[in-house]
């Protein structure tokens, strides 16, 4: 006995947590100070190990923030900058209310500002640490950059956004970084690997947005604010890296050829700029004028041996692969269509070596015409088109998207004009065993390792008859396989039957009389039973955690067994329609 | 200037006021003067308002008409006093509100002054006195009693009483009423160019301004009865609605529109008009065109010619009045020629040309301010922000500035094939899981979207919750709470735990060997012979067989008098005896199988009996069977008190254990000594309902399983020794190691405890293998086996090899299930017994037969 009795909840974990109106009144802000200040700093609730421990016994729903975190923010200097402000509006409202202009005047000149930048460095104290966390500031700033000029946000926040972002495709292009795309029903995913760091962004489709009513804009634009500098310097520093000129400036020779035509529409000449980065067709200027070409990374050899030495050839591998990929469009002319999305084509084209060009109408920055002759490919969105050039190909839009996806130039013949296209299979799914793996996906891994079966198999397409025996064939298997688990089931069913049977009359044993076959089967069976017996014996906990995780396998091979069998019976109806149009037409 | 033009305009406007209020002073005492005489029409009005009862207290009209001209204001003020509800004024105010010549503003002001003047209209309160009575009651409408001179008063108290009396919510539809009403009273005024009769004070200014006959005041009560008398047909034509500037929709569900001057309904007309009404009228009435509905009094307006020209005026967008002239030449107010003179004589003054002092005095403290630095030109602002080398300096060593415990947010997922706008058929979701997926929440989705197909990418519309999701993707990383979680990956066949295989733990019974067929009821209880050739078996048909064991014959079938509950074989191989127990009885049988000399013995054993000197009284009477039944090989009869359950046997094969479970009492087991004929009952105290009981194979224990505990006692000692916790609901069944040190109990929980009775008190193992309640347990004699037989049907047989090592603990290993029986009445096996030699198990079960696994 003795000492003070120690009171619940005043130490432990209740004291490492705070709810949010209780750090609202410790750092006396109001709601929506408190919110811009956490989504500034990067400040979140916490969810405690023991909610009930915290929420000193209550089960209330209430949301936690450490109170180290709020601690920390009382030393936050832009907390004085808010309560600056509000100062301002008070102030301003009074001169508006007095009609005092001059006061106005002067008030709005002196209107407080802040920075974010020591918010940056502090919340990523490295670049790489930024870079890691760039993702949704991408995908935010692209959002932003396609708002209209009108109402729900500034009009310099749009236009910073639309800046920040042609930097970032600018930097992409020169650096050739990018990997994987991706055209889904929300809009286009592109990831690029900057610094060895994976980085994905989604771009809406270039649309009005319907905005909706039940979202707070004020609560986006916080986080733009925050994201907007934070991309900044992260292209600055990404622009040093590859010793191109903060803020991009166009190379000396393309300014030269961009000059001559369209001058005259742009009323700014910083907008025509920009217009002129965002084509994305020209090259930017460096700070040192280095030769033309890349220097080439050549990995170092280093004397190594065993596993490091497997290692070692497998980055090569792969840096070759990578090296590949980036010069997939090389030395190929395009041209784009109206009707294509010009500012995605040209993106990814530039961004494996593709000359890209357009209409003059549609853009600046197109550098050739449509008649050009040295033109190989021109991407084209319609059904048909009327003035066709023989020397070259007329493709639609998803053969890049899938060429770069593939690592390799697909055989153009499925993407012609009119015709239908093969499914666009997102890059990002990496299927394990287990997973239902699309057949087109089986067809691209084929064609990767340079198989030609599936070349034949497009032929055996074009006529029906190669196509049926090759069905055929496959059906024959599917029998023979069939028959194989008819049989094995049939053994197996007279194995219990004898079994039941062989007790009345006390026959041997089965697996004295047992073929090979049926040899190979009790083996099986005995392991079986094995491992039954076995988990009977497992402890509670175990077992359900076992049971938990054997489920969790069920279902997914039930959902890719679902999505087979869907497979299957969309195949079996459009061979029927195949052969009903082939009766009709005999 | 300005200022006072504003000065000017508010004195003109205060002027206005008072011209606005004079006319009352002068309006209002012509009546005194008129009331005095008293021939005139006039007392007839006062000699009614005195013959009032209140009248007596204070008559206010009377009081406040007589006294402004000869008496001073404080009089006034003590009428007030008077009233009952004067308290309410503060004294300072009521005295200013009553300015002794002014009686049309006191009205309002104490109106205004009052909390409850909707109650209270002032006209009334100080015209008509008594504002309890409903007017209408007391003064029938003015114009048929009156004589003219009054009628304009008392229809002024009727129209105020009917007020009063009615109601509010009466006069409009609920809610709007007490305000509606209230403005409705107020806008009337305006409105109404008679509005003499309205009692409120504006109104009467208006009209008195309006009256033309203001200025001979004599005439004018006169005048306006004249013509209100001259007129009757005005009255009954002009039937205004007092409901005032209201949507008219609120009487749409009531008979009447509105309430005219005497407070009466105003009914609509009995039949609206229906489309043919109005057909023919268009058709017929040449004048259809220029008729307007006037929604107010629900009559139809025929126009004048002068109003529809002033329509037709206003449609055209020209001036109303025919006479404005909008193309007047234009007159300048100031000549647009610049006069050489100046309009005014008068020199300049000093200031003008004198440099200020106080100017200079600014401008040098601005100077200076600006020579020390402390004024300094305005920036220009930075629009653009400015970027620069923000990590030139950075620590690779920095930790994130707060704190280590930051989670950093999870990325986004990553789209799969589903998503593309051009999926692989298979993805696409059929009709039924479309529907499926709108009707669930949006929180259940697996796909928070519709996967399409579209068939090329100009096909392809806007994602319309684009923003939506990026909104969430925000609101999730500020607002959603994050814990680091910790995700083991284990690989499932790990948790398997690694178990000797069964295959190198033979022997023990794999297949089912025989089956044992006779019993046409649940075989309760089985029990094999110590020689392992024979086996008894008891049954719910009231017969209990014997079997050879090797055969499946049944060599014998006895008939007892109830059905068997429990049979055991004497574990002495010397002795030939099977006790049977069935309702209150417990029988020794001697079944004459096997070896003629044991059973011989036996019959010798049983008939050497010598009964002793001294008879005890005991629980339980032994009695000797004879004659047929001794036949049939009954030898001794121990009839119990009560309903006997189980028997077992001693090791040794003298002793003999009975159980009669029975809550209520401490008679529940009994220990029998066969060779002495003796009953005793080890118990003094009732511990619970006993389930089953056990004697120890070595030692003098005795286990008693109750409901949800095992105690061990001690015989010689007669004392409990232990007590074992199962851990079960309800105990079923119990079997000793031969070994002694090990205990099994099978519960109707599902559960096998597994007791070390050497390491605690506790169950060293539980074993939930069957699926349903477990009914009996065996283990092997001399094998390391142990069995249990549940109602799932399958009889489990174990590995369960006890060591001498005291501290290696027994190895548990389940090495086969055997299945055979039938479950019927949702029984399955009910008990299990071993080969007393061979590694074979018989089971007996509810479908009625006996099988034996080998």
């Amino acid at each position: 006995m003795g000492g003070l009795q120690k009171k619940k909840y005043e130490r432990g974990s209740a004291t490492n947590y705070i709810t949010r109106n209780k750090a609202r009144k410790k750092l006396q802000l109001s709601l929506a100070d408190f919110r811009r200040l956490c989504i500034l700093k990067g400040i979140y609730p916490h969810e405690p190990k023991h909610k009930k421990k915290v929420n000193k016994g209550s089960t209330a729903p209430r949301t936690f923030y450490l109170l180290k975190d709020i601690r920390f923010l009382l030393h936050e200097p832009i907390v004085r900058k808010f309560r600056e402000y509000k100062v301002f509006v008070r102030k301003l409202r009074k001169a508006y209310g007095k009609a005092e202009w001059t006061a106005v005047e002067r008030l709005r000149d002196n209107k407080p500002g802040y920075k974010l930048d020591h918010i940056i460095k502090e919340r990523y104290p490295t670049f790489i640490d930024a870079l890691r966390d760039i993702d949704d500031a991408l995908s935010m700033c692209f959002l932003f950059s396609t708002f209209a000029r009108t109402g729900k946000c500034h009009v310099q926040t749009i236009t910073l956004c639309r800046r920040l972002t042609v930097e970032w495709m600018n930097y992409v292009v020169t650096s050739r970084s990018l990997r994987k795309v991706f055209i889904s029903i929300k809009g286009i995913y592109y990831q690029a690997e900057v610094l060895g760091q994976l980085i994905t962004w989604l771009v809406p489709y270039q649309f009005a947005h319907d905005h909706p009513t039940d979202v707070d804009y004020r609560v986006m634009a916080t986080f733009t604010e925050m994201y907007t500098t934070l991309f900044g310097f992260i292209n600055f520093r990404l622009y040093q890296t590859l010793n191109l000129v903060y803020p991009p400036k166009l190379d000396s020779k393309a300014e030269s050829e961009l000059k001559a035509e369209h001058e005259e529409d742009y009323a700014m000449d910083s907008e025509s700029y920009l217009e002129k980065l965002s084509a994305l067709s020209a090259s930017l200027a460096r700070v040192v004028a280095t030769a033309e070409e890349e220097e080439e990374n050549q990995l170092d050899q280093f004397p190594a041996d065993g596993e490091d030495l497997e290692n070692m050839e497998a980055r090569e591998k792969e840096q070759k692969e990578q090296e590949a990929q980036n010069r997939l469009f090389e030395g190929l002319k395009f041209f784009l269509n109206r009707e294509v999305p010009r500012e995605s084509l040209a993106f990814i084209l530039r961004c494996f070596g593709a000359e890209v060009s357009w209409d003059k109408s549609l853009c600046i920055g197109g550098t050739y015409n449509v008649t050009d002759e040295t033109i190989t490919h021109q991407i084209v969105d319609r059904p048909d088109i009327d003035k066709q050039y023989i020397n070259r190909y007329y493709i639609q839009p998803q053969w890049v998207f899938d060429s770069v996806n593939a690592k390799m130039r697909l055989p153009v013949e499925d993407y012609f004009l009119g015709v239908t296209l093969p499914p666009h299979l997102s890059p990002f799914v990496e299927e394990k065993d287990g997973d239902y793996v699309p057949p087109e996906k089986l067809k691209l891994m084929a064609l990767q390792r340079g198989e030609k079966h599936v070349q034949e198999e497009e032929e055996d397409d074009d006529d029906d008859d190669d196509d049926e025996e090759y069905n055929d064939e496959v059906d024959d298997e599917d029998l023979t396989e069939e028959k194989n688990l008819k049989k094995m089931e049939d053994q197996r069913s007279q194995g219990k039957q004898t079994l039941a049977v062989k007790v009345t009359p006390g026959k041997v044993k089965p697996w004295e009389t047992g073929s090979v076959g049926n040899k190979v089967r009790l083996e099986k069976e005995e392991k079986a039973e094995e491992k039954r017996l076995a988990i009977m014996m497992m402890k509670k906990k175990e077992k359900y955690l076992y049971d938990k995780i054997m489920f969790g396998k069920k279902r997914t091979t039930r959902e890719a067994n679902k999505l087979a069998a869907k497979r299957k019976a969309h195949e079996d109806t459009s061979k029927a329609e195949k052969k009903q149009k082939k009766a009709k037409k005999q | 200037m300005r200022l006072w033009n504003e000065l000017s305009y508010f004195t003109c406007w205060i002027s206005h006021q008072a011209r606005l209020c004079t006319p009352p002073t002068r309006l209002c005492t012509p009546p005194t003067r008129l009331c005095t005489p008293p021939t005139r029409p006039g007392p007839a009005l006062y000699s009614t308002h005195q013959a009032r009862p209140c009248s007596v207290l204070h008559p206010p009209g009377q009081a406040l008409l007589c006294t402004p001209p000869t008496r001073p204001g404080p009089a006034l003020y003590s009428t007030h006093q008077a009233r009952p509800y004067s308290v309410l004024h503060p004294p300072g105010q009521a005295l200013l509100c009553t300015p002794p010549t002014r009686p049309g503003p006191t009205l309002y002001s104490t109106h205004q002054a009052r909390p409850y003047s909707v109650l209270h209209p002032p006209g009334q309160a100080l015209l008509c006195t008594p504002p309890t009575r409903p007017g209408p009651v007391l003064h029938p409408p003015g114009p048929v009693l009156h004589p003219p001179g009054q009628a304009l008063y008392s229809t002024h108290q009727a129209l105020y009483s009917t007020h009063q009396a009615r109601p509010c919510s009466v006069l409009h539809p609920p809610g709007k009423a007490l305000y509606s009403t209230h403005q409705a009273r107020l806008c009337t005024p305006p409105t109404m160019p008679g509005s003499v009769l309205h009692p409120s004070g504006k109104a009467l200014y208006s009209t008195h301004l309006t009256v033309p006959g203001l200025i001979q005041p004599i005439c004018f009560s006169t005048r306006l009865l004249t013509r209100f008398s001259l007129s009757p047909s005005f009255l009954s034509q002009d039937i205004r609605n007092t409901v005032g500037n209201i949507p008219m929709e609120w009487y749409q569900d009531y008979p009447h529109i509105g309430y005219n001057l005497d407070g009466k309904k105003i009914f609509k007309p009995i039949r609206n008009k229906d489309e043919l009404d109005e057909f023919l009228d268009k058709m017929e009435n040449p004048d259809y065109w220029r008729t307007v509905h006037d929604k107010t009094t629900a009559s139809d307006i025929r126009l004048s010619d002068e109003q529809v020209d002033l329509v037709h005026r206003l449609q055209k967008g020209q001036f109303g009045d025919v006479n404005f002239n909008e193309y007047e030449p234009s007159v300048d107010f100031f000549t647009n020629e610049v006069m050489i003179h100046p309009v005014t004589n008068r020199p300049q003054d000093k200031r003008s040309f004198i440099p200020s002092l106080i100017e200079k005095e600014k401008v040098s403290k601005l100077v200076h301010a600006i020579k020390m630095g402390w004024i300094k030109p305005r920036k220009p602002k930075e629009t653009t922000p400015q970027y620069y080398d923000l990590w030139a300096k950075e620590d690779p060593n920095a930790i994130l500035g707060r704190h280590k415990m930051h989670v950093p947010a999870p990325k986004m997922r990553l789209p799969g094939h589903e998503e593309s706008y051009n999926p692989p058929p298979e993805y696409l979701l059929t009709e039924e899981e479309r529907m499926a997926w709108e009707q669930q929440d949006a929180e259940d989705r697996k796909l928070p979207f519709l996967p399409q197909k579209h068939s090329c990418l100009r096909a392809v519309p806007a994602f319309s919750r684009f923003i939506h999701e990026r909104f969430e993707r925000c609101l999730d990383l500020y607002l959603c709470p994050r814990q680091r979680k910790m995700r083991v990956n284990v690989n499932p066949e790990d948790l398997i735990p690694k178990l000797p295989k069964p295959k190198d733990l033979q022997p023990f019974p794999t297949t089912m060997s025989l089956v044992y067929i006779g019993h046409s009821s649940l075989v309760r209880s089985i029990s094999a012979s110590p020689t392992g050739q024979w086996l008894v078996s008891g049954s719910d048909d009231c017969t209990v067989r014997f079997w050879e064991v090797n055969t499946g014959r049944c060599m014998k079938t006895l008939e007892v008098g109830g059905a068997v509950k429990s049979v055991a074989w004497n574990p002495n191989p010397a002795v030939c005896l099977v006790a049977v127990c069935f309702e209150s009885t417990v029988l020794l049988l001697n079944p004459g199988l096997g070896d003629r000399l044991v059973v011989s013995s036996t019959d010798q054993l049983i008939t050497s009996y010598e009964p002793p000197e001294e008879d005890k009284e005991q629980a339980v009477t032994w009695a000797l069977s004879e004659g047929p039944e001794h036949d049939n090989g009954h030898r001794l009869t121990l009839t119990h008190p009560k309903a006997v359950k189980q028997v077992v046997w001693h090791g040794k094969g003298d002793y003999l254990a009975s159980v009669m479970p029975d809550n209520s009492s401490n008679l529940q087991v009994l220990i029998h000594q066969v060779s002495k004929r003796r009953t005793q009952n080890p118990f003094r105290k009732n511990k619970g309902l006993v389930q089953c009981v056990s004697f120890h194979p070595l030692r003098p224990y005795f286990f008693v399983a109750t409901q949800r505990y095992v105690r061990v006692y001690n015989l010689i000692k007669q004392e409990l020794t232990k007590k074992l916790m199962t851990n079960c609901k309800w105990i079923s069944s119990m079997a000793i190691h031969p070994g002694g040190d090990n205990l099994i109990c099978g519960s109707y929980d599902c559960r096998l405890a597994w007791f070390d009775l050497d390491l605690s008190t506790k169950p060293y193992k539980m074993l939930r293998h069957h699926k349903k309640a477990l009914r009996g347990v065996a283990y092997h004699k001399h094998y390391p086996l142990f069995a249990s037989g549940a109602d799932d049907g399958s009889v489990i047989i174990c590995h369960g090899m006890v060591y001498n090592d005291l501290l290696q603990n027994p190895l548990i290993v389940p090495v086969k299930v055997l299945k055979g029986h039938q479950i019927t009445h949702d029984l399955g096996v009910l008990d299990v017994t071993f080969h007393p030699t061979q590694p074979w198990v018989f089971s007996s079960g509810a479908d009625a037969t006996i099988r034996l696994f080998t």
